[in-house]
């Protein structure tokens, strides 16, 4: 009898509580001496170098506005929030950031799932969210407030099979992780375009991320005779991957996209990498002026060559800035309007445009690896 | 038929790793009654104390040949993982010895997620590169078949520790204590058996053997992360149960089985027509199976529970 | 008269006051109200986990398996017949969703519970987290076009959850496991988990009673998994996975096993602790694991254990 009225007690006392902390939805629009910026990123857990490397990216170009003078005569203030690569996570902070930090613009995720989470939030609170590196159709699809500085996996897929058309392979096998949804849509726009344009699939196994063996999966592709194997995974499993295949005696190359883009990669595959192919988003063998400046920058303030999640975090931070000054203003309609408008933009991830469906329209590199670095193939355009 | 045999081969060198840490498991709760959930992370660390084993001898390893710097590396990550394992046994489990099992069990939930973010803190999310100790070779003249040194090292090394293992608790005292434990706790001590310096005892055991299956599978998958015991653990504990858990044999049985089972579903998944993704399902469904037929596994014996 | 049917009053007082503050909820801010609809969720996963765990002594580690059966359940009805459901209006079309999510995790509920009958604790620990990760797998493994959305998961779905549905939810969750527990279905549970073979000695139906807490307990984490889904607006599996299983256990473990009040102060503390400490996310969960370790050797029967407030030379 005493539970009862405890837990009603409890119960009741937790909404009076909260009706009451909770106070009044704040209106109105943030600090008048900076510009909040907010930013959730995978600092933490599965995608932390993802994460991390996209932040390092985002803050320099913040730093470098904010050396320069800042805009609209204010400095520039990232707000940053962890989403620990969980599913769940980024709604949380999103809103957090929206409603509690009230920034005026929102840059991430890496992860299409997440920015899957964040991009309703944004779109419902007419905040423009800037993704630098999601590649999933629908993320932009979600609304008119929801922009991408990179490619989508259609073009990805697409890239990829142009190039192994290209060379020749008329025969690929597919290994796809089934658990990252990255690697599924990949698979998936590559095989489309591959089977349309004469290709055949020979086979199509999948894995899941976090597994060591893929042995049995390669075996089996190996009967299949291919000229070459599409790993649309990310560089983790790639690199053994490479090294099972040379083990098991297959020496076909392997293509892929850019979540291969990482240190690690050649260092567990070593040799096995050799000769294979991927897509990404910018050379770092690039002599453009622009891109050399960067990797110089990027390498005095963090001792590493940037990756490509790194100029992708830079670049969304950029074409924000660039959209700020454009319109003149932070409020959310105009902000999105001026975003939308980025024609041309001088990026080190390439020339940016963003299109109708707000993604950017820029030509993907096919790189190589070759002794132990990435070496420069072509650009296929879109 | 290449393609059958290929596939029997890399299970089998799998199931060798499974079996390996499955041997700590089946030790552990034959002596104490419970299953150890942290094994599978003591695996991970000893992957890891290789690593750095390896970082902080490369003067010494870089002159001595490949067999002994792998023996070096091997048995200091064990030295180091036994202790741990001590350690572990002596402040978290011995306080709850005669507490109910679903504690002990939780605490070892506890222990393990503790060890797997407390690595996760100091080592980084991010997977790190094994070093390469064994230089990769292909056995050669096997034809269509594929075997590489390393596989055939793992295997032997699994072995040996195996016998080895069956060696000390058959022909040694500290043995003939462990079995006598395992059989009746009172009467041993009874016997004049320290109870608590067997359960430490074997709690080291098995830890340096879950170290050695660590380095073991990062010498076949050269690529450490915080996380990489969760699965394999998961795995061994179906292969012990598999094989009847608390019998030594079994267990070793029981891995080599969960091994190629779990390949050949992989491999064959697109002729069955289930995706490849599902093999880590392959262990779940034969631990539901075995459990509702044989809950007493392969080679194990009936235990009645007496009230 | 009054004393009969306080439980009831509770919770018709409960139901109030959950529709009262979702009334106002647009004054909120919407920050905190998402924080504490997270709270709500989390105490309807609690509490359903508590009856299996706690006052059963069934040791389930798959709970975020019936979660996800629930949440992808609810899902899919709204998203693939929402247009049919749509002329009942958005109340009862929601209930109908989350009805059949509950449902469908109450009939895998069935499902484990009754191959686990004759697993004793460690076993049937490991079982249940099989059967998470079966459910898990097979989510992820499904086309990423069909109505199971593969390993992206589900999107865009209605975000109809609101304050009152959640905590009308909880609030009828406690009172079906305490009024459970105060009747004769409990005197089982408590027989079950005190000593199983005396109580089927003693001609207590046991597999009855371990089969029922199984399906109850299911069916509300199916119904948390329902709000979930709807709160979200996105599901993938890998929410569902076995850190998901142990984050309520550690509720369940922290608020004293067997003490619904207890786990409802554990399931709030955690939430809201968890936000407070977003700053020290690395720490989380070696504190957390720390924490179980510590709870497991010093104070074994929880924070709130049962009989805190019993009176003395009372019977529970």
């Amino acid at each position: 009898m005493k539970r009862q009225l405890f837990l009603t007690a409890s119960l009741s006392l937790l909404t009076a509580l909260a009706a009451a902390l909770s106070g009044c939805k704040d209106s109105g629009g943030g600090s008048t001496t900076e510009i909040l910026i907010g930013e959730v990123a995978s600092l933490s857990g599965g995608t932390a170098t993802f994460g991390q490397s996209s932040h390092a990216g985002t803050q320099m170009a913040i730093d470098e506005i904010n050396a320069a003078g800042g805009l609209l005569g204010k400095q520039l203030k990232l707000i940053t929030e962890d989403d620990q690569s969980k599913q769940g996570e980024a709604g949380t902070v999103a809103k957090k950031l929206v409603s509690r930090e009230k920034v005026v613009a929102m840059l991430g995720e890496v992860a299409s799932g997440r920015s899957l989470e964040m991009a309703p939030i944004c779109q419902k609170a007419g905040i423009p969210m800037i993704s630098p590196a999601s590649t999933n159709p629908d993320v932009t699809a979600t609304g008119d407030h929801i922009f991408r500085v990179c490619f989508i996996d259609p073009f990805q897929g697409k890239v990829m099979a142009k190039f192994a058309l290209s060379k020749g392979m008329k025969n690929v096998a597919i290994l796809v992780d089934s658990k990252q949804d990255y690697s599924v849509g990949l698979s998936g726009f590559f095989k489309d375009y591959f089977k349309a344009n004469g290709g055949t699939i020979t086979a199509e196994q999948s894995y899941g991320s976090g597994d060591k063996d893929f042995k049995a999966q390669l075996t089996a592709i190996k009967a299949g005779n291919p000229d070459a194997i599409l790993a649309s995974g990310y560089y983790g499993e790639t690199s053994l991957i490479a090294k099972q295949a040379r083990e098991l005696g297959i020496t076909v190359p392997l293509l892929g996209g850019d979540g291969w883009d990482s240190p690690a990669l050649v260092e567990v595959a070593g040799k096995a990498i050799e000769g294979s192919f991927f897509s990404n988003h910018f050379s770092t063998e690039d002599k453009s002026p622009r891109i050399l400046e960067f990797v110089k920058k990027y390498q005095a303030k963090h001792n590493a060559v940037p990756d490509a999640m790194a100029a992708l975090g830079y670049d969304s931070a950029l074409i924000l800035a660039d959209a700020i000054k454009r319109a003149g203003t932070t409020e959310g309609k105009a902000l999105r309007d001026a975003i939308a408008a980025t024609k041309d933009f001088d990026g080190v991830t390439g020339r940016i445009t963003l299109d109708e469906k707000r993604n950017a329209n820029k030509p993907a590199v096919v790189l190589t690896i070759k002794d132990g670095k990435y070496s420069y193939v072509t650009t296929i355009a879109p | 038929m290449d393609q059958f045999l290929q596939q029997l081969l890399n299970g089998l060198f799998l199931g060798s790793i499974y079996a390996l840490i499955a041997l700590g498991y089946t030790m552990v709760y034959g002596v104490l009654r419970f299953i150890n959930f942290a094994h599978g992370d003591v695996f991970m660390l000893g992957a890891f104390a290789g690593l750095y084993i390896n970082k902080a001898l490369a003067p010494l390893l870089g002159v001595l040949p490949w067999g002994l710097s792998l023996l070096v590396v091997l048995l200091l990550s064990m030295a180091v993982c036994a202790a741990l394992g001590i350690l572990v046994e002596y402040l978290a489990y011995r306080p709850l010895r005669h507490r109910p099992r679903l504690n002990v069990l939780i605490t070892a939930i506890g222990v393990s997620l503790f060890i797997e973010y407390t690595a996760q803190y100091l080592f980084g999310a991010t997977p790190r590169s094994f070093p390469e100790i064994i230089p990769p070779h292909n056995v050669p003249g096997l034809g269509a078949l594929t075997i590489t040194s390393t596989q055939v090292i793992v295997l032997g090394t699994a072995l040996a520790l195996m016998v080895g293992l069956r060696f000390i608790v058959m022909k040694t005292r500290l043995g003939l204590a462990m079995r006598a434990l395992s059989l009746n706790p009172t009467a041993a001590s009874l016997m004049g058996v320290n109870n608590s310096v067997v359960i430490s005892f074997t709690f080291g055991l098995g830890s340096a053997l879950a170290a050695a299956g660590g380095i073991l599978y990062a010498s076949l998958y050269p690529s450490i992360d915080p996380f990489m015991g969760v699965m394999p653990g998961l795995k061994a504990f179906v292969a012990a149960v598999l094989g009847g858990i608390g019998n030594i044999p079994g267990a070793a049985l029981g891995g080599l089985i969960i091994g190629v089972t779990e390949t050949l579903v992989a491999g064959y998944s697109q002729d069955i027509g289930i995706p490849s993704g599902y093999r880590d399902g392959v262990a779940f469904v034969i631990l539901i199976l075995i459990l509702l037929f044989k809950p007493s596994g392969l080679l194990g014996k009936v235990e009645r529970e007496k009230v | 008269m009054i004393g009969k049917y306080k439980a009831q009053i509770a919770l018709l007082v409960a139901l109030l006051a959950s529709l009262g503050v979702s009334l106002c909820a647009d004054q909120i801010d919407e920050y905190y109200l998402d924080v504490m609809l997270n709270v709500g969720i989390n105490i309807i996963l609690a509490v359903s986990l508590n009856l299996v765990n706690g006052h059963t002594g069934q040791f389930s580690l798959g709970h975020a398996g019936f979660m996800a059966v629930g949440a992808y359940g609810s899902a899919i009805v709204t998203l693939e017949l929402g247009a049919q459901l749509l002329p009942l209006g958005t109340a009862p079309a929601f209930l109908i969703a989350l009805l059949t999510g509950g449902v469908c995790a109450a009939g895998f509920g069935w499902m484990v519970g009754v191959p686990s009958l004759r697993l004793r604790g460690d076993y049937l620990a490991i079982v249940t987290l099989g059967f998470n990760e079966i459910i898990r797998v097979v989510l992820q493994n499904t086309k990423s076009d069909s109505i199971f959305g593969g390993a992206l998961g589900l999107k865009n779905i209605p975000t109809t959850t609101t304050f009152f549905w959640v905590f009308a939810s909880a609030a009828v969750a406690t009172y079906v496991v305490t009024s459970m527990v105060r009747s004769t279905w409990g005197r089982g549970f408590l027989a079950v988990r005190d000593d199983e073979i005396a109580a089927s000695a003693m001609g207590v139906p046991t597999v009855k009673y371990k089969v029922t807490a199984f399906v109850t307990g299911a069916f509300f984490a199916g119904i948390g998994g329902g709000l979930y889904a709807h709160l979200r607006s996105t599901i993938s599996p890998e929410g569902f996975n076995f850190l998901k299983s142990v984050d309520i256990v550690v509720m369940v473990i922290l608020g004293g096993m067997g003490s619904t009040a207890g786990v409802i102060v554990a399931a709030i503390a955690l939430t809201v602790l968890n936000e407070f400490l977003r700053d020290f996310e690395q720490y989380r969960m070696i504190v957390f694991s720390l924490l179980l370790i510590l709870m497991m050797i010093l104070r074994p029967q929880g924070l709130l254990p049962v009989g805190l407030f019993a009176r003395k030379g009372k019977s529970a």
